[in-house]
């Protein structure tokens, strides 16, 4: 068990592209941290950095006090499961999770002991004396993660660990892998390009955009106080719509104005935190779920608004609508017995608690 | 029930000649009839040469009458052929290990350069291996040659007392594998660095991972990973060695004192030179039975594991 350190780590290729632009991260003893962002935004190469299957260009790595920046990957503690499994196929399911431990000469009875617990936590003990290619992919992962387990490292590495699992099984897999994080609770940092898992398995998520952190939070935070516009649109789905609008000062009070005129008024609580942009071009935040028709979840703070329906989504438990203003999309979640119909206007509430204010210069939620 | 309900249908009776056009257009006929030139050819050049091999070798002398199993009687109670028996084995052995471990070096080696160089070394190492042998041979022969050796040349630049490379035997039998594992490492090569380039990465992270160091990764995960490919150059390699003949045969004819000989070559001597043409088919068909049954092992082996593995 042991804590993570990341300063100023930076990752350069040749030709002077920076894949990791010197960040910053803490990660605590048995914590389990989510490390999410799209295709390209340098998570699974800082993954693999602190596996040590990257060097690093600049900046420090500690796992547990050391540095570990020119320490190989084997003498790193740390056990990792890869997207694609990366079993051995010619050995046996017994012999992939006790190859770990062979390799470090552990006596034949510790190595059986600690194998057959961790098929117990992860149900293949009937499974142990197959090859990998008998084995369906969520065995495999399953397998994969016993051989990280009866290593008992220091910390544990996911990389995209489920992307190759239909998305039932994903679902499954997601709470096993939680439940197992609950039972060893060793310290795990996991990539995924899935808000979804992010938000479902972390203890806090960082968010990562083209090599830089864009935020570090519990997943609560992330949803409720976005710190730029990259992580409104990224966390939370379907994503956070962004309306062009203007603030506008009447009397005391502040209203965000939508290009075609309607008016939504500011909660009180938020007038001064916005007063400085009154009269400025703004984009308005609000998610699928906070625009609705649903007037039970949050009394205070309502805001009536009119738009036409594009496309109707019925899902069974919400039905999504999708407008088109002004040139952008917007989409609305709203109760199954809504009877919406295309091209009918609809009258929506928008609930202004949930808002936010984004400055178009700087991309920084106000 | 069911039986009874397809008995009520009303048949449609084929007229004359439709069952023939029916069995002709059976996708098996037809693929049948596709290959049949092909099993032609095979027939032709390798069944057909093979059975009268075997009938040649069985007859005697004279070929007048069938003597059954004399001619390998003779043959085992000839010291000659008893040499003969441990230099082909001795050569094919040592050639094929070396080739094998030299080859898999030199994938080894061409697989840690970077791709745009790589392609160079490739095609430079190959070079042995696209040369015809007849030639090339007559290259080392001159090489070897007591008086202008350019190897003794070189030897004696360092020192070094000059080699009868082909005129003592056991130098002989060494020259004849050295331009033999000269001629077939490329081809090892080649392959090897296919079924290297063929192991996922990450196979390689996670051992590292597991504590591997590089030594373990190459026993652990490269080896095996390379098992099949492995089995069938080696018992490729094999068969083709010791059916060798054009290197003993430019080098050093089966001298000094026939002790050089193969099966190939001697097979030569004894059936066509000296005119026993079914002792020469006995010589030659001598390790057929044991390769037989050595490259059905192996083969069993490659595809229990292309099951298991693949």
């Amino acid at each position: 068990m042991a804590q993570v350190s990341l300063r100023k780590v930076i990752k350069a290729y040749e030709g002077g592209v920076q894949a990791v632009k010197g960040i910053d991260l803490e990660i605590a003893d048995h914590e389990f941290v989510v490390l999410v962002g799209p295709s390209g935004c340098g998570k699974s190469t800082t993954l693999r950095m602190i596996a040590g299957l990257e060097e690093i260009s600049g900046g420090d790595i500690a796992i547990g006090g050391t540095i570990v920046n020119d320490i190989p990957p084997r003498d790193r503690d740390i056990a990792m499961v890869f997207q694609n499994y990366a079993l051995y196929p010619h050995m046996s399911v017994y012999d992939n999770m006790a190859f770990g431990l062979t390799l470090r000469k552990f006596p034949k009875a510790e190595i059986d002991k600690r194998v057959k617990e961790a098929a117990r936590i992860l149900d293949i003990t009937p499974l142990l004396e197959r090859k990998p290619k008998a084995l369906s992919g969520g065995q495999r992962q399953r397998v994969a993660m016993g051989r990280a387990i009866v290593r008992d490292p220091k910390v544990f590495l996911f990389d995209e660990p489920l992307s190759n699992l239909d998305a039932k099984l994903r679902v499954q897999m997601r709470t096993e892998i939680k439940k197992v994080h609950q039972t060893v609770k060793t310290t795990t940092i996991y990539v995924t390009h899935d808000q979804v898992e992010a938000m479902t398995l972390a203890d806090r998520v960082v968010v990562m955009n083209h090599g830089v952190i864009e935020q570090v939070g519990p997943p609560q935070e992330l949803y409720h106080h976005p710190a730029t516009k990259f992580v409104a649109g990224f966390i939370g789905s379907p994503a956070m719509n962004f309306i062009p609008a203007r603030i506008e000062e009447a009397s005391g009070a502040l209203n965000v104005v939508m290009n075609n005129g309607t008016t939504l008024a500011v909660p009180e609580d938020r007038v001064a935190r916005y007063r400085p942009h009154a009269g400025k071009q703004v984009l308005f935040g609000i998610r699928p779920e906070h625009l609705t028709d649903d007037k039970t979840m949050d009394k205070s703070n309502l805001a009536p608004l009119s738009l036409t329906p594009e496309v109707i989504e019925p899902m069974g438990m919400e039905t999504l609508a999708h407008f088109r203003h002004e040139g952008t999309e917007i989409t609305a979640r709203l109760d199954p017995s809504t009877p919406a119909e295309v091209g009918k206007p609809l009258a929506l509430i928008a609930h202004m608690n949930q808002m936010h204010i984004i400055d178009p210069t700087t991309d920084k939620v106000i | 029930m069911a039986d009874g309900g397809a008995a009520t249908l009303p048949r449609i009776e084929a007229p004359g000649g439709a069952s023939l056009k029916r069995f002709a257009r059976r996708r098996s006929t037809i693929a049948f009839l596709m290959t049949l030139p092909l099993i032609a050819v095979i027939g032709g050049l390798v069944v057909w040469p093979a059975g009268y091999a075997i009938h040649l070798a069985t007859l005697n002398r004279r070929m007048t009458s069938f003597i059954g199993l004399g001619n390998f009687e003779i043959l085992l109670e000839s010291e000659t052929f008893r040499m003969v028996i441990f230099q082909s084995v001795f050569f094919a052995i040592t050639a094929v290990i070396l080739k094998a471990a030299i080859g898999f070096w030199l994938a080894h080696m061409l697989h840690h350069i970077p791709a745009n160089g790589q392609r160079k070394w490739r095609g430079m190492l190959l070079v042995p291996w696209v040369i015809p042998p007849a030639l090339s041979t007559l290259g080392w022969w001159w090489m070897f040659e007591p008086t202008y050796s350019s190897i003794n040349w070189i030897l004696n630049i360092f020192a070094i007392p000059s080699v009868p490379w082909l005129g003592e035997p056991w130098w002989a039998r060494i020259s004849v594998i050295i331009v033999n594992v000269w001629y077939g490492a490329p081809f090892f090569m080649i392959m090897y660095l296919a079924a290297l380039k063929s192991v996922p990465e990450q196979l390689y992270e996670a051992a590292a991972i597991d504590g591997a160091t590089s030594w373990q990764r190459l026993r652990y995960v490269t080896l095996p990973m390379m098992r099949n490919i492995i089995s069938i150059t080696v018992l490729f390699s094999l068969i083709v060695t010791f059916a060798n003949y054009d290197i003993v045969r430019v080098l050093t004819n089966g001298g000094p004192r026939d002790l050089t000989h193969v099966f190939a070559s001697y097979a030569f001597q004894v059936g066509i030179l000296a005119g026993n043409i079914p002792r020469g088919a006995a010589v030659s068909l001598f390790m057929f039975p044991i390769l037989a049954i050595i490259a059905f092992f192996v083969l069993r082996g490659v595809n229990r594991r292309n099951k298991e593995e693949a």
